[in-house]
C-alpha cells in the first residue's frame, strides 16, 4: 500500500518537477509586488495581470485584438510561406530556375525585414498592408531555403529507383520528391511561424490601431503595466500555439518517419 | 542457336555487342560481347570495381554506353517494349509509403489485389500495412523483390541484392529467387561477389575481369543444388581460383572466401 502510494507519488513529482521553478517565480513575484518590493510601475502583480486579462476579455476588447493579430499572422504567413514554397520548388526542381532565381533570392534574404520598416510605412502608411507585407517578407525566406534544401537532399538512389519504375513528372514529384523534401519544408514552416510573430509584434507596436501590439503600446501611454505584461504573455501563448500546430502537422505528415513512431 | 527455342520462356534474350563504358580516363568495360538466352539465369562475379555493376546498369538503361549496344530479342533495349526491373543492394523502398504502397509503386487503377498477391509470393502479406522502417533488412529486400515481380518483368537485374544480408537470410532469399524464377521464367542477371551464390543459382557463371568476360562457365548441376556435393565444390573452386589467380589491384582477396566459410559452417 505504502509502496504503491509512493510510486504514484514519485510519478506525480516527476510530472510536476519542471513546473516548480516557474511556480516559485510567480509566487515570489506576487509576494514582492504585494509587499512593495516591486512597484507596479515596474512590474504589476501576477494577479493584477490576470485581472486585467479578465477585464479586457469581458469588454470584448481582448478578443477583438487577438483575432486581428491572429489573422495578420495567418495571412502574412500564408502569402510569404506560399511564395517561399513556390520559389523553393522552382529553384529546387529546375536547373534553369536555380540559375536564374537563387542568387537574387539569396541577396534579398540578407536584408533584415525590420530594416524595411521606414520604407514600408512610406509605401503603405500604417495600413493593414504594411503589417502583412512585413510578415510575408520575413516568412518567405525560411520556407524558401528549407524547401530548396529539402528537394536538393532527396535521396538520389530513390529517385533513380522511381525513374526505373517508370515514374516521371507529376507522379515522381508527388510520390518521391515532395515526401522526401517534406521534413525539411516543415522545419522551414516552424522557423517561419516563429518569425511571423516577432515581425508582427514590431509592426503592431510601431504603427497600428488594433492588435495585441497596439494594445500594449496604448497601455504604455496610460502606464497600465498590467496590460503591457498581459500583451507580452499573449504573444508567448500565440507563438506557442502556432508551434504546437506545426508539430501536429509533423506528426501527421511524417508518421512514416522513425523519429515520429 | 535461335532455331532451338522451343522452351516456353517468357524471358527476353540479350545480345550485347562491343559494349564499352568509360568514366573520364578510366575504362570500365571494354568491347564486351555477350549472348544470353531467354529465360537463362546468369550469375556475374568479379572483383570490386571490375565493371560487373556497370554492365547491369548499362543494360537497365541507368547509364549510357560509350560504344556498342544491348539488343533485347534483336531490337534495342531503350524502345521500352521490354519490361526490365532492377533490384539494388539496398532495397530502396520509399520510407513514406507503406509496404503495400511500395509494392504497387507506379501502378494505376485497381492495383491493391495485385500488390497483395505479389506480397504473398514473398511471404509478407501480414506486413502490408507497415512502414519500411519497421522491417528487417531481409524483409525489405523481399518487398523490393515483390515490387519488381508485380510488373511481370521479362528481365530481372539483380545488383548484389543479398550482399547486406546475414548468412541464413541470404540462403532463404536465394531459394525464394530461384523458386520465383522457375515459376515465372524471366531472364535473370545476378551480380554478386559471392562465388558460392553464383554457383548455387546460375545456369551459367560469368567472370568479368579487365572490363571483359574472363570466364564463361556452364553449371551443369541439377536444381535444387546441394552445396555439399562434390560437383558443386569443384565448380566453386574453379571459379574462385580463377578470381584469385588474377593479379588484382589489391593483394587482399574479396570478402567472398570468408563469407563462404561462414556459410558452410552455418549450414
Amino acid at each position: 500500500m505504502a509502496i504503491s502510494f509512493n510510486s504514484v507519488g514519485t510519478q506525480l513529482a516527476r510530472r510536476a518537477a519542471p513546473w516548480v521553478v516557474p511556480a516559485l517565480l510567480v509566487v515570489v513575484w506576487q509576494w514582492a509586488a504585494t509587499h512593495g518590493v516591486l512597484t507596479s510601475r515596474i512590474l504589476p502583480a501576477p494577479l493584477a495581470v490576470l485581472e486585467a486579462g479578465a477585464r479586457l476579455w469581458q469588454s470584448g476588447e481582448l478578443w477583438a485584438h487577438l483575432k486581428i493579430s491572429f489573422w495578420r499572422a495567418a495571412i502574412g504567413f500564408s502569402v510569404g510561406g506560399g511564395i517561399g514554397l513556390l520559389l523553393g520548388l522552382i529553384t529546387g526542381l529546375s536547373k534553369r530556375g536555380e540559375l536564374l532565381l537563387d542568387t537574387t533570392v539569396q541577396m534579398i534574404r540578407n536584408v533584415p525585414p525590420l530594416a524595411l520598416i521606414p520604407l514600408v510605412i512610406l509605401w503603405f502608411g500604417i495600413d493593414e498592408a504594411a503589417k502583412l507585407f512585413l510578415v510575408a517578407f520575413g516568412t518567405l525566406f525560411p520556407v524558401y531555403i528549407n524547401t530548396y534544401h529539402g528537394i536538393k537532399s532527396v535521396d538520389k538512389d530513390l529517385v533513380e529507383m522511381a525513374k526505373s519504375y517508370g515514374l516521371r513528372g507529376w507522379p515522381l514529384f508527388r510520390d518521391v520528391i515532395l515526401p522526401g523534401a517534406l521534413p525539411s519544408i516543415l522545419v522551414g514552416v516552424r522557423f517561419a511561424l516563429g518569425f511571423a510573430w516577432i515581425l508582427l509584434i514590431v509592426a503592431e507596436t510601431i504603427s497600428a490601431s488594433s492588435g495585441i501590439g497596439y494594445l500594449a503600446m496604448n497601455a504604455r501611454e496610460f502606464l497600465q503595466t498590467d496590460v503591457v505584461v498581459l500583451a507580452i504573455l499573449l504573444y508567448a501563448l500565440l507563438g506557442k500555439l502556432s508551434d504546437y500546430g506545426a508539430r501536429k502537422l509533423e506528426r501527421l505528415w511524417l508518421r512514416w518517419h522513425p523519429a515520429y513512431q | 542457336m535461335t532455331q532451338t527455342t522451343v522452351e516456353p520462356a517468357l524471358g527476353v534474350a540479350l545480345t550485347i555487342r562491343n559494349l564499352s563504358k568509360r568514366f573520364g580516363d578510366q575504362t570500365v568495360l571494354q568491347a564486351l560481347d555477350l549472348d544470353i538466352r531467354a529465360g537463362e539465369f546468369v550469375a556475374i562475379v568479379g572483383r570490386s570495381g571490375c565493371g560487373k555493376s556497370t554492365l547491369l546498369r548499362l543494360i537497365a538503361g541507368l547509364e549510357t554506353a560509350s560504344t556498342g549496344q544491348v539488343l533485347a530479342d534483336g531490337s534495342p533495349m531503350d524502345t521500352g517494349h521490354f519490361d526490365t526491373r532492377m533490384m539494388f543492394q539496398d532495397a530502396r523502398l520509399l520510407p513514406w509509403k507503406t509496404v503495400l504502397q511500395n509494392v504497387g509503386l507506379g501502378l494505376t487503377g485497381n492495383w491493391q489485389p495485385k500488390a497483395l498477391a505479389a506480397l504473398a509470393e514473398v511471404g509478407l502479406t501480414d506486413h502490408a500495412g507497415k512502414w519500411p522502417s519497421q522491417l528487417s533488412g531481409g524483409q525489405r529486400q523481399r518487398v523490393a523483390l515483390a515490387r519488381a515481380l508485380i510488373h511481370e518483368p521479362q528481365l530481372l537485374l539483380l545488383d548484389e541484392p543479398l550482399g547486406a544480408l546475414d548468412a541464413l537470410t541470404r540462403i532463404e532469399m536465394q531459394q525464394l529467387i530461384e523458386r520465383l524464377w522457375q515459376q515465372h521464367r524471366f531472364t535473370v542477371l545476378l551480380v554478386t561477389h559471392d562465388v558460392e551464390e553464383a554457383v548455387a543459382l546460375g545456369d551459367r557463371v560469368l567472370l568479368i575481369e579487365k572490363g571483359q568476360v574472363g570466364l564463361d562457365l556452364q553449371v551443369p548441376l541439377h536444381r535444387t543444388r546441394s552445396r555439399g556435393a562434390a560437383g558443386f565444390a569443384a565448380l566453386e573452386e574453379q571459379v574462385l581460383s580463377r578470381v584469385l589467380s588474377l593479379p588484382g589491384k589489391e593483394a587482399i582477396p574479396e570478402p567472398a572466401p570468408i563469407a563462404l566459410g561462414a556459410l558452410r559452417w552455418a549450414l
